[in-house]
């Protein structure tokens, strides 16, 4: 059954605080094999004006992904995530995130349309200091593959 | 901070990075993106993947990789979109598979904001389609 498109426009409520930890930033650059000094380096990264390391620019999906559970969990919505593929996705940055940054997110569905026996959901992250700083909007696009193939 | 001028037109060189098994391993608990399509031959070919396929983050994360690199500033980057068309398969071996990035700048703003139009291939398939980033040429 096609996903309900009236859930458009539904917010979900925001994450408690996201503690953004200076061996998580050097452990996901490891990951993704970035070496660059400002990832991991608290000298290099003071030189230039930052007040800890600086995370690299994916790093927000962690806070994302985890976010979205509420989203793909939601019984009303009904998600069958076992026939998620992930489509799109992008990050639009205010600032780069420092350790010691505390990110909340916010969640939301700014889209549902289904074409081709397929749904698309469009989701967006909302991510901002406690204080209401944003910091980052992460967009992500989902297809559910229908049964239909 | 940039260690180049960029202009309209221009073509990046090619960066290559490679990816292993041990990689996506390490991308899955840095990330806490455990979906066994990622590290589980028997689930990537049960729903009917040609076998463990790369997390499209951490190609994602390539890209980023690919334009900070170019750049030469690690905090460059302030917005970066791609679409995933294709999975990049990772096959159980030493040598893993690689993944290639090339660009060519679309446009640089009067405010010294730069757009790289990014092309992603593995095995001489695209992997990513509307790959753009946007950084502040300084």
């Amino acid at each position: 059954m096609p996903l309900d498109q009236s859930f458009t426009g539904r917010t979900y409520p925001p994450t408690e605080p996201y503690q953004v930890g200076r061996e998580k930033i050097r452990e996901f650059a490891t990951a993704i094999g970035a070496q660059d000094a400002l990832y991991h380096d608290l000298e290099a990264a003071q030189k230039a004006g930052y007040r800890d390391v600086v995370a690299p620019p994916t790093f927000p999906i962690i806070l994302s992904f985890a976010a979205m559970e509420q989203i793909v969990t939601d019984p009303e919505l009904g998600m069958d995530y076992t026939r998620v593929v992930h489509g799109d996705q992008r990050f639009s940055y205010r600032r780069p995130i420092v350790a010691g940054d505390e990110l909340v997110v916010v969640s939301s569905i700014d889209d549902i349309t289904h074409r081709g026996g397929h749904d698309f959901l469009t989701t967006r992250a909302e991510l901002a200091t406690p204080a209401g700083e944003p910091v980052v909007t992460v967009v992500c696009k989902l297809v559910v593959r229908g049964h239909g193939e | 901070m940039s260690e180049m001028a960029f202009e309209k037109g221009q073509q990046l060189p090619l960066q290559t990075f490679r990816v292993t098994r041990a990689d996506l391993v390490r991308y899955a608990g840095a990330s806490g993106d455990f979906n066994p399509i990622h590290w589980s031959e028997r689930t990537a070919v049960g729903v009917g993947l040609p076998g463990v396929i790369a997390h499209g983050m951490y190609t994602m994360a390539l890209a980023g990789r690919a334009v900070t690199g170019w750049v030469g500033s690690a905090d460059a980057v302030l917005d970066i979109g791609v679409r995933f068309t294709r999975p990049v398969p990772v096959p159980d071996t030493d040598e893993g598979t690689e993944v290639e990035f090339t660009a060519v700048i679309k446009s640089v703003s009067e405010d010294d904001l730069v757009t790289f139009d990014l092309t992603a291939t593995c095995a001489g398939e695209k992997v990513l389609a509307q790959a753009r980033v946007v950084v502040k040429q300084i």
